[in-house]
């Protein structure tokens, strides 16, 4: 569960993100939807406490990342929108050092990369090393190792940036799985159909400002629009960067 | 600190499978420099020689004037050659390395017996004409001697008058101390290893990890920021003293195929000495190992970082081109400042000489208080979100 009160941060004279709030429950996926520079990424960023925020408030779980950055740590998932793997080590390697870097045993570690394995189709290529993966391969260890510590609050970025039909597919089916097994999940993506398929709840964000906020049925209502898309360019009051 | 020997063994264990890393910190530095010294002193050596044993050539103006002088000269083995047309010219465009000329007042001044004179047309700035230069000087002033020895007997004085003081060297040098340019040379090699042996890993590590932007979801795991910087320091020091021990050991190895006679070395490095050496150069390790961190942090990418290292490894020469140009004693407050005190401490141990252990004390300590200093610095750097994400 994630609460999120007037987050605010400027880089210099840009105000990245000016107020934005939202909540995100479990066993639901948010999505952050929002054309190229709205502010999502750097919203994300505070949320996994890379980036300290300049007014505002977040609670994740009841925990503040600026207070308690290790321990929120701890219980996320994220995928970066920088996504770079280690391609001298295996794919099982890049996996087993973050489960190292969070304190996990070997045998648990191991544990959880026959899991994810399985649930992310990787058994091909799980002991390879990584240098000249696909895209889709690429995400899939992203995902795997984002997820070896079993965190209950998933936040990714873009994650379907350069994947084919295939691996979209793939990718949406495990993170209906993540919804069904109870987690939190919250994605950003510039992509309309992404949030149409996959998310309970639309934040959209626009200029470092959240325009609408409510499920798909509700963001129809409150434009008074038939489809999505006619609803999203109403809202966010441009159709600037916005990819269908 | 878990997180440090997780992070600390993931780099050595991704580095060692790195062909790049293996090349410039463990291949490098060790086969390359001991090969080029052994290879620069045979081919000094060697040229030297064969500089000696040539036969002088030797070009003469008003040959005519002198002919006693020429008869001995040419007893002594030089080749006299006619008189050239541009004699100064000749010894620019450095196709004789001597010419010699004989004034027209000679055989006038010579009859009265005054110095006679005769001019040695040189070119000193030439290194390799040197050795014919002063096998000309020898013999005219080989001449002199002969010729004041018969003057003097002529008019009933015992030459020996001419010579009041007798020099005689008593050298005092063991053939050790005598290893003047393997003093120079081996800590130059080895403060040079010391950076390139942490280069590749100090730039791999910061600046590379944020060109293939793994260091933005390396960061988002619970384990604190100085902890992940000072297990990738911890490898890239490592890779640089198995650098140093390497290069060590390599010219150990090599030593013996020196040419040895012309530069009277006798230069063993026993396992003691190679133990000492690593143990004085180790805190240089620490030192580039963190100054090269840090600066690669500040680096977009592996190519920008190159960028930074090309003026860095200038610092460790810095000391032995001081030495070299200006040998100085060693004294004990050089033992408080960075890679000098290495440099001197190294000479020292070469030559086998005694050392108190106070000088070794300072100078591992002042060095690596100042690595320290350095890593902190380093280890805090991506508390910067704006070094993190700067080029993503």
């Amino acid at each position: 569960m994630i609460v999120v009160r007037n987050l605010r941060k400027s880089f210099g004279d840009v105000k990245a993100v000016n107020g934005v709030s939202f909540e995100a429950r479990d066993g639901e996926i948010t999505g952050l939807l929002g054309p190229n520079g709205a502010g999502k990424t750097t919203t994300l960023r505070m949320l996994y406490s890379l980036l300290p925020p300049d007014q505002g408030e977040i609670r994740i779980d009841g925990l503040d990342p600026t207070r308690d950055a290790m321990e929120i740590k701890r219980t996320l998932g994220v995928v970066p929108d920088s996504r770079g793997l280690y391609s001298r080590l295996t794919a099982r390697e890049n996996i087993s050092y973050y489960g190292e870097l969070h304190g996990m045993s070997r045998a648990k570690i191991r544990e959880r990369i026959a899991h994810l394995v399985e649930t992310l189709d990787m058994a091909d290529f799980i002991d390879r090393r990584t240098e000249g993966f696909s895209q889709g391969q690429r995400v899939k260890v992203a995902i795997a190792r984002a997820m070896v510590h079993t965190p209950q609050t998933v936040l990714m970025d873009e994650p379907s940036n350069g994947l084919d039909v295939m691996s979209t597919r793939a990718l949406r089916e495990y993170v209906r799985g993540l919804r069904r097994d109870g987690h939190s999940v919250v994605l950003s993506t510039h992509i309309m159909q992404e949030v149409a398929a996959l998310c309970d709840r639309i934040v959209i964000i626009a200029k470092g400002e959240v325009a609408a906020d409510g499920t798909a049925d509700q963001l129809l209502q409150r434009s008074g629009c038939d489809s999505l898309e006619d609803a999203f360019v109403k809202l966010i009051g441009s159709e600037e960067g916005l990819l269908a | 600190m878990k997180g440090l020997a997780t992070v600390f063994r993931k780099e050595v264990r991704e580095n060692i499978r790195d062909r790049r890393a293996l090349f410039n910190s463990l291949l490098l530095g060790p086969l390359l420099f001991p090969l080029l010294f052994v290879g620069l002193m045979w081919f000094l050596e060697s040229a030297e020689q064969e500089r000696a044993e040539q036969t002088l050539e030797l070009p003469v103006i008003g040959a005519d004037h002198a002919p006693s002088l020429i008869r001995y000269l040419e007893q002594q083995g030089a080749v006299i050659q006619p008189e050239p047309e541009d004699p100064e010219a000749m010894v620019r465009n450095q196709e004789r390395p001597v010419v010699l000329r004989i004034l027209p007042d000679y055989p006038e001044k010579w009859a009265q017996g005054l110095p006679a004179p005769v001019e040695v047309i040189i070119d000193p700035s030439r290194q390799e004409s040197n050795a014919a230069i002063r096998r000309v000087k020898v013999l005219l002033a080989g001449y002199g001697q002969q010729i004041a020895a018969l003057r003097l007997q002529l008019r009933g004085v015992s030459p020996q008058l001419a010579s009041p003081v007798m020099v005689r060297d008593v050298d005092l040098s063991t053939p050790k101390s005598r290893a003047i340019l393997a003093v120079i040379f081996l800590p130059y090699v080895l403060m040079i290893t010391a950076f390139t042996g942490a280069t590749h890993l100090a730039m791999d590590t910061t600046a590379g990890e944020k060109e293939r932007k793994s260091l933005e979801p390396l960061l988002i795991n619970p384990v604190p920021r100085w902890e992940i910087m000072t297990g990738k320091m911890l490898t890239t020091m490592v890779f640089a003293m198995a650098s140093l021990a390497l290069t060590l050991v390599s010219f150990r190895i090599v030593l013996p195929y020196m040419p040895v006679g012309a530069f009277g070395m006798d230069l063993t490095l026993g396992v003691h000495t190679l133990l000492k050496i690593l143990l004085v150069i180790s805190p240089v390790a620490v030192l580039a190992a963190a100054l090269l961190t840090l600066l690669a942090s500040f680096a977009k990418s592996y190519r920008e970082a190159q960028s930074y290292m090309g003026l860095v490894i200038l610092i460790p020469m810095i000391p032995s081109l001081i030495f070299m140009a200006n040998p100085i004693k060693a004294e004990a407050w050089m033992m408080n400042v960075p890679l000098f005190s290495q440099n001197l401490l190294i000479g020292e141990i070469i030559r086998e000489e005694s050392v108190t252990l106070s000088w070794y004390a300072a100078s591992f300590a002042s060095t690596m208080v100042i690595g320290l200093v350095l890593a902190v610095m380093a280890a805090n750097l991506y508390n910067r979100p704006r070094l993190i994400f700067s080029g993503s």
